[in-house]
């Protein structure tokens, strides 16, 4: 430890260029400040432990959000409240590096509340210094979470009540009842005495995060002399008679002992390495086998329709992946949104020889339904000599247009004699392949596997395109 | 670069991870989820990092921090989540950290619905958080230009130090269609201004608050010539059939998809419509618009909103020709045929 407490530490700036003003000297802080004799303690311990160069503070929105004049380190300055989100993205940058989260208990216990509950919950390697000066400095003496009962604050004029604002927040508590923080205590900067047991806390949860790189807590009971309305003397002595008479002090938690992090470290991934990782390696089509189908000039609209569990979408992403891989220019695009929760669903699928304006199908050329009130539903929208594939196995009535060409396929019996009716859809895939003649077949059942993401489904899978090729050229035999 | 066929919503996130994101933060909300699905999927695997956020409030902090430690960092919402990470902007744009966001806009007010809207126009173009700053807004109309953009969007950051917002739709966010991927970037710019825990860059201090008014007003004043150098320099637009056109209409996302089927079809029929699309909604094209009210008779924006662009189309028209207006809310995308009526309604 340093020698002299009272020496200024090498990890202050010697003058504070940043400050506005011509006085350089002399802090923002009010005589009897406790956030002075709090920054004393921190940049004492960041110069005893050589670690000046790898810190980062962040200072919230308060009496303390200046801390930048001072500390001679990385310095970020957070929104009112999210100090810790700020801090957790900086470890996480750097874990390296050593973070120092400084907050209020405005900024900390109010507005901040979900963030540093959740910054203490992940286990973030980073230490909080949390100033309880029972009041909001920076603002002018308004009341805090932490302002005790019957404390006069300008918006308490007479006084913190139960009934109006409830009970102190006892944030070191709180913390403590949470697995990952490894250590939490309450201090005071009440006399010197108690000051020299908070710089014993201040060193040893920054230790923490350098040693063991855990999550550590300090509540620092502090006088605000401005807004206590007390000379520093007076002030000093109210948080030690009255303050910590509400705020007990002590280690609310320490497991620094047997702590061991977790292991955060991240293997970075070579540029060259990207398309492997994304998946999106240079896939292979052999453009001899689509040339027949490539000159043809068309451009087919579907709307595919049924119950949720159908698989209607996936049908309709079949049919866009295997256009793709004959060089179309595709679109899919689902439902989504209520009619979802009503166990229906429907997407529109576009396949074309030119460029797709609207993704959205009014109009269908191809109508696929998968059940009843898919028919009732799209079957006036059908173009005129487009098409109906549907599901007869399940849909008791025909469609009534006359302009149309109709093809009613049992997709679900014949899955299940495939012994899965889950394969209906790709049934219906086979069929509409066969008929409209736009895309190679053995294309197709070559490339499924690269769609259908488990291995074991693909044999089915094929042996339903199939199912469906058949059916089609049975009709017109 | 291979070929793949996949959402909007995960072609902005293999964009991001080619240009160098590292860094995810955010909080869950349809239609933006995939976003989030597919970071948390492949930034780890890019050796990247991805933390769901305990809110939108807290995501766009730590990107905040993120930006600050010198991170390609980005994070992604829709309407209720961005209007909460709108005061984050803010100071992002205050501190000039360069970072990403993506809005996938759902119908609003409120808790509104997710379905695909435009009416987050205002908040996202015309910086819907506190103080005189901007953000440069792209809106892609394909899940091709998600990717593209996703790359872009990290260099454009970069480049000017700012927040850059990829704007799209439900629809954009949710529609399936295939990419061609572009290469990795290898290069990245210095940023000797970001704090990363060594002694070279112990100096630096990120923030946005300037106590002195002359001080803060120099800041302001630096910050508005970068956005008029951002106006000079990053205008993109793309047009369709517009040299002949009497009619211009102007929209962007997925209602320009909408709009361009449409043209081809007034189009056969003899009338001479075009179609303007706005790629930067900031910088907004106001001196193409108005070069093109020499030409044309008319304007017509087609929005999933109440209009929210047609005011900056206005400005650039200057009250020399009419702009009328075609809304649609809720989720309800315009069809080809509406628009069409709207056309000729005005046109006769
Ligand atoms: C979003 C937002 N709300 C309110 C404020 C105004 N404000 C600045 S400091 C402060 C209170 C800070 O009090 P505390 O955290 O107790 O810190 P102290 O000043 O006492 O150190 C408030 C409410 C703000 N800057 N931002
Ligand atoms: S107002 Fe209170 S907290 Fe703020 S500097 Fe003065 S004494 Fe410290």
């Amino acid at each position: 430890m340093a020698k002299d407490i009272l020496r200024k530490s090498e990890v202050f700036y010697d003058n504070f260029d940043r400050k506005p003003g011509l006085d350089k000297m002399t802090t923002t802080y009010c005589p009897g400040c406790g956030h002075g004799i709090l920054h004393k303690l921190v940049a004492e311990a960041l110069e005893d432990f050589g670690v000046q160069d790898r810190t980062m503070f962040v200072s919230p929105v308060g009496c303390s959000v200046f801390a930048y004049y001072y500390f001679d380190v990385g310095n970020i300055q957070a929104a009112h409240g999210r100090a810790p989100a700020v801090a957790t993205a900086l470890k996480r940058a750097n874990p390296e590096s050593i973070v120092i989260d400084y907050q209020g208990d405005g900024d900390l216990a109010a507005i901040g509340g979900a963030e540093i509950l959740n910054a203490a919950n992940r286990g973030e390697g980073i230490t909080v210094f949390f100033v309880n000066n029972a009041t909001y400095g920076m603002t002018g003496g308004q009341m805090a979470p932490t302002t005790l009962i019957g404390q006069q604050t300008m918006t308490t004029p007479k006084g913190r009540t139960v009934a109006n604002e409830g009970y102190p927040i006892k944030m070191s508590e709180i913390i403590s009842t949470l697995k990952a923080p490894v250590y939490v205590e309450r201090v005071m900067l009440g006399d010197v005495k108690s000051i020299r047991k908070a710089r014993k806390s201040v060193r040893k949860a920054i230790q923490i995060q350098i040693e063991q790189n855990g999550f550590s807590f300090i509540e620092v009971l502090a006088s605000c002399p401005s807004n206590l309305k007390k000379t520093p003397i007076d002030s000093q002595n109210w948080v030690r008679e009255v303050l910590q008479e509400n705020y007990p002090l002590g280690v609310y938690k320490d497991i620094s002992a047997k702590f061991v992090s977790p292991d955060k470290s991240k293997t970075p991934v070579n540029y060259k390495d990207l398309p492997k990782v994304l998946n999106i390696e240079e896939t292979n089509i052999d453009k001899n086998r689509i040339a027949e189908f490539t000159n043809k000039q068309f451009h087919e609209q579907f709307k595919i329709a049924g119950f949720g569990g159908q698989g209607v979408l996936s049908l309709g992403i079949v049919l866009s992946e295997m256009g793709m891989r004959h060089d179309f220019q595709v679109s899919w695009i689902p439902s989504y949104g209520p009619e979802m929760r009503g166990g229906t669903a429907n997407c529109s699928v576009q396949l074309s020889s030119k460029n797709i304006g609207s993704p959205v199908v009014d109009r269908p050329t191809v109508l696929v339904a998968m059940n009843r009130p898919s028919i009732d539903k799209f079957e006036d929208s059908v173009a005129e000599n487009g098409y109906i594939f549907y599901d007869s196995s399940l849909i008791d009535i025909e469609p009534q247009r006359k302009d149309i060409n109709i093809i009613a396929i049992p997709a679900t019996k014949i899955a299940d004699d495939l012994g899965t009716t889950k394969v209906a859809n790709m049934v219906i895939v086979g069929a509409i392949i066969e008929k409209l003649g736009i895309m190679s077949k053995d294309v197709v059942l070559d490339s499924i596997g690269e769609v259908i993401k488990k291995q074991k489904l693909i044999n089915i899978n094929k042996r339903a395109i199939l199912k469906g090729v058949e059916f089609i050229q049975n009709l017109t035999k | 670069m291979g070929k793949q066929f996949l959402k909007g919503n995960e072609a902005v996130v293999k964009g991001a991870i080619l240009a160098g994101c590292t860094a995810y933060y955010g909080y869950p909300i349809t239609p933006a989820s995939e976003i989030a699905h597919a970071a948390a999927k492949y930034l780890p695997l890019a050796g990247g990092t991805f933390v769901q956020a305990e809110s939108e409030v807290a995501a766009i902090n730590m990107v905040y921090g993120a930006a600050g430690a010198g991170q390609r960092v980005m994070t992604a919402s829709s309407g209720p989540g961005i209007s909460l990470k709108t005061e984050g902007i803010s100071y992002c744009a205050g501190a000039e950290l360069p970072c990403v966001i993506v809005s996938i806009t759902r119908g609003g007010p409120g808790l509104g619905n997710i379905g695909p809207e435009q009416s987050d126009y205002n908040q996202l173009v015309k910086g819907g958080g506190h103080g005189c700053y901007k953000t440069i807004v792209l809106a892609p109309n394909s899940v091709q230009e998600m990717c593209d953009f996703g790359l872009m969007a990290f260099d454009l950051a970069d480049k000017y130090r700012t927040p850059v917002i990829i704007a799209a739709d439900g629809f954009i966010g949710q529609m399936m269609e295939p990419v061609n991927f572009p290469e990795p970037v290898k290069v990245f710019p210095a940023k000797p201004w970001a704090i990363k825990g060594t002694k070279e860059t112990r100096k630096n201090v990120i923030s946005s608050i300037e106590l002195d008014f002359d001080d803060l007003e120099r800041h302001n004043i630096k910050l508005q010539k970068k956005y008029a150098i951002i106006e000079e320099q990053e205008v993109r637009y793309e047009e369709y059939r517009t040299d002949d056109a009497e009619i211009i209409l102007v929209c962007y996302g997925i209602a320009s998809r909408v709009v361009q089927s449409a043209i081809d079809n007034l189009r056969a029929e003899g009338i001479k419509a075009g179609m303007f699309r706005p790629i930067t909604l900031f910088p907004f094209p106001h001196e193409r618009i108005s070069q093109l009210c020499d030409k044309a008779s008319n304007f017509l924006t087609v929005e999933m909103s109440n209009g929210q662009m047609n005011d900056d189309v206005r400005l650039s028209v200057e009250g020399k020709k009419p702009v009328h207006l075609l809304s649609r809310y809720g989720g309800n995308v315009h069809t080809i045929k509406e628009i069409h009526a709207k056309v000729i309604k005005i046109m006769r």
